[in-house]
């Protein structure tokens, strides 16, 4: 038995010590080739060409809207593909001039709302959106962001009302996947199903709308327990061959659910980039008991550390689902889930929510979430699912 | 064209995914009239500012850095002003090495800034990338004298004055106070040498055998002469090593504090080579002892304005961790000293437990050994 334990403490004395070599110190490389970093694009790149004639364009005329507003769109663009939020701080930059002025132009008002609306300053978002719409009513886009945000806050029948103004501004699938995602939440799936199946079938919508329409086919469908279906949907947004962020993380979600572990491992090893798909594919790995699931875990547990040194924290839905999932940590993960429940209420906010108060035997910190889904008419199978145990439990 | 432009937008609801936004990270200490700096700054932002990749590759290589380095340091230092008391100082960069952060690899720039006189309040002006990346943060670490406090810049935010003059003294002996008692606690090996010493002292050895003290004036005048001449001893060598007048190769040292600590454990199973000369042995080794704890005291990092100050405090901070030690062990042991355990199991026993220890800790120090994995 001695014997066993001193073996055991001498091994694990030569690990402790591997892992304190491997933590970082500035360093002289000794290889001049040694590559250091990857950047997002290379000087060839027509993206990189493009934001380059963009800037020399702003840096002749700095205060030129127009070219500001390009500029801008274009990082916001980059950030959204990229899902890298270095571009928002970039646009954020280029519209400078404008920015902290009473009354912006309300092409800078829109992008300003945009970027507020990526680190969740909602209400400011929203505040500006109003802006826009007083002077241009007809501003298509800012009815279509306003509506985003009021369904993420679970304000659905103000999204709703705004979703209607697209009718006449843009074209019916817009209109469409709007109320269609409301719909597919909250209590008329079939109807939304039954609408966006209908867009999707006309085979002119294509790109980003083609993924738009079937990603939220398929999160639907999944929601109301037809697997089947979902995959299809799913199979669907993939085939039209851009790469969408939201749409891996939401099959990776479906997987999940499905414990298809290794099929996650396919479709996620390249992603380790992004904090939200790091999160699911060390998920995998951890069902899987794969070595690599120390070493992501590890990772983003330094990443979110880091995020929270800068003081700002828009992952929070990532961090309590971390802390819950990857560390088994209720107690830490409860405050988490409810914070983020303040600022988002998605089913993906409530099922974190519901998950954590679950866990940490907290039936009272479940209460907005019970009734949310009964106010609204929830329609999610694990959400149910979820609200049963509550009752079958005795805390 | 507008409708496509309207849908590529409508999933930005997605948090922007990837790691954190663009944060640099600086570290400045302040010393007396300088300030030793260290600044983290993130390959990928010095691209977008100055453009590091030479070969339009999309990849940053060493040699493309390096090539760099005048531009990395011409805008880096643009970018950030110190001064103190008004006046602005001069900085200079020392050297320019690469880390790796959550969010990929950072350019690492050493760097001193010369403030001419002694800097009582030390203003941090950070401009860096804010015109490029509104959402960029630098994140300040400053310590002065032990004591550390942070900050954030933001573009809301660039300038931050910190007063380094008030307290600091003060907060500096506290904290060398602190670093002493916390040695001799956790330094076991002074510990043990002076109580494998105190041990006996609530005895009287006679006719061969030990007898409980009679007086507790006895017992206590017995610990205070072991005590004094340990703390007379160690004083005067610790002070010769750091105003580094006697330097001792610091392997010798460790075994010698250990072989002391030996000696004494066979001092009282063998009671009679040095029965009252025990103060002698705390005073000869004391004097060992003393150029122990000068290396912990270098390793603290010592200026040169304030080596005295440090000197003397480090020391104060030992006698206290010292004393707090004899204030626990003296009473116990003054009444246990009539129970039969006291001499077979606690002076013996104890004795030759210490032995044990000493000698593994000996082999390992002079021999360059690892018995025992700490």
């Amino acid at each position: 038995m001695i014997r066993v334990l001193t073996v055991v403490s001498v091994i694990g004395w030569f690990v402790l010590s591997e892992v304190g070599a491997a933590y970082p110190e500035p360093y002289r490389p000794t290889d001049d080739r040694q590559v250091l970093q990857r950047l997002s694009f290379k000087a060839s790149d027509p993206v990189a060409r493009e934001l380059d004639t963009l800037r020399t364009d702003l840096r002749r005329n700095p205060r030129n809207l127009e070219s500001a507003v390009k500029l801008a769109t274009r990082y916001i663009e980059q950030g959204r593909s990229e899902g890298d939020p270095r571009f928002l701080g970039q646009a954020q930059a280029v519209l400078s001039p404008w920015w902290n002025e009473p009354t912006p132009p309300p092409a800078a008002l829109l992008l300003r709302a945009t970027i507020r609306q990526s680190a969740h300053e909602f209400n400011e978002a929203l505040a500006d959106l109003d802006n826009v719409l007083a002077v241009q009513p007809t501003n298509a886009q800012a009815w279509l962001t306003k509506a985003s945000i009021l369904q993420v806050q679970a304000r659905y029948d103000d999204a709703r009302r705004a979703c209607q103004r697209l009718a006449r501004l843009a074209a019916s699938h817009v209109l469409l996947g709007c109320l269609g995602d409301i719909a597919g939440v909250t209590g008329q799936s079939a109807k939304g199903l039954a609408s966006l199946r209908a867009v999707l079938s006309d085979p002119g919508l294509s790109g980003r709308g083609r993924i738009w329409i079937a990603t939220i086919l398929a999160e639907t469908a999944a929601r109301t327990g037809a697997i089947r279906e979902a995959e299809q949907y799913f199979t669907e947004a993939f085939k039209v061959g851009v790469t969408d962020h939201y749409l891996l993380g939401a099959y990776a979600d479906f997987l999940l659910d499905q414990r298809r572990y290794q099929d996650v491992i396919f479709l996620l090893q390249s992603e380790t980039r992004a904090d939200g798909l790091l999160l699911r594919l060390a998920r995998a790995e951890q069902a899987l008991k794969l070595a690599t699931f120390q070493n992501h875990t590890a990772d983003l547990a330094a990443r979110f550390y880091a995020g929270r040194d800068r003081g700002t924290a828009t992952h929070v839905r990532e961090e309590a689902r971390f802390t819950l999932t990857l560390q088994h940590d209720a107690q830490r993960a409860l405050p988490l889930a409810q914070a983020n429940w303040k600022v988002q209420r998605e089913p993906a906010d409530a099922r974190i929510l519901l998950e954590s108060a679950l866990a940490a035997k907290n039936q009272p910190a479940a209460q907005p979430v019970l009734d949310w889904m009964k106010a609204h008419r929830v329609e999610d199978v694990h959400l149910h699912q979820l609200a049963r145990q509550f009752q079958e439990t005795r805390f | 064209m507008r409708i496509l432009f309207v849908i590529v937008w409508l999933l930005l609801t997605v948090p922007a995914w990837a790691h954190k936004p663009s944060d640099s990270y600086l570290s400045l200490s302040v010393q007396n009239s300088h300030v030793e700096g260290q600044w983290d700054i993130a390959l990928r932002d010095l691209a977008d500012a100055i453009g590091l990749d030479s070969d339009g590759n999309g990849q940053l290589t060493w040699g493309e850095v390096r090539n760099k380095h005048g531009e990395i340091r011409v805008y880096a230092l643009s970018r950030l002003v110190l001064s103190a008391d008004q006046q602005a100082c001069t900085t200079r960069v020392l050297e320019q090495l690469i880390d790796h952060h959550t969010d990929g690899a950072y350019s690492v720039l050493r760097f001193q800034a010369n403030c001419g006189e002694p800097i009582e309040r030390l203003t941090v002006d950070y401009r860096l990338l804010f015109d490029l990346d509104a959402q960029h943060k630098g994140l300040l670490r400053l310590t002065r004298g032990g004591h550390t406090s942070t900050a954030i810049f933001s573009r809301e935010s660039t300038a931050r004055q910190f007063s380094i003059a008030e307290q600091s003294r003060w907060e500096e002996a506290n904290q060398f106070i602190r670093e002493g008692i916390w040695h001799i606690w956790l330094g076991f090996d002074h510990v043990l040498f002076l109580l494998v010493l105190l041990l006996p002292a609530v005895l009287v050895r006679a006719e061969g055998r030990w007898h409980a003290a009679d007086h507790f004036s006895s017992a206590c005048w017995n610990v205070v002469s072991i005590v004094t001449a340990f703390t007379v001893a160690h004083s005067l060598t610790l002070s010769l090593a750091a105003l580094d007048i006697v330097r001792l190769p610091s392997r010798f040292v460790e075994s010698t504090i250990a072989a002391s600590v030996v000696l004494a454990g066979i001092g009282n199973v063998y009671p009679m080579m040095m029965m009252s000369r025990r103060w002698m042995v705390a005073f000869g080794f004391g004097l060992m002892h003393g150029f122990g704890f000068a290396a912990v005291l270098t390793d603290l990092g010592l200026q040169h304005d304030s080596l005295l100050l440090s000197l003397v405090s480090f020391n104060v901070g030992v006698e206290l961790g010292q004393l707090a030690l004899v204030a626990a062990f003296l009473p116990i042991a003054y009444l246990l000293r009539r129970s039969w355990s006291y001499p077979k199991l606690v002076l013996t026993g104890g004795s030759l437990a210490v032995i044990a220890i000493a000698l593994i800790w000996f082999t390992e120090r002079a021999f360059d050994l690892q018995i025992v994995s700490n």
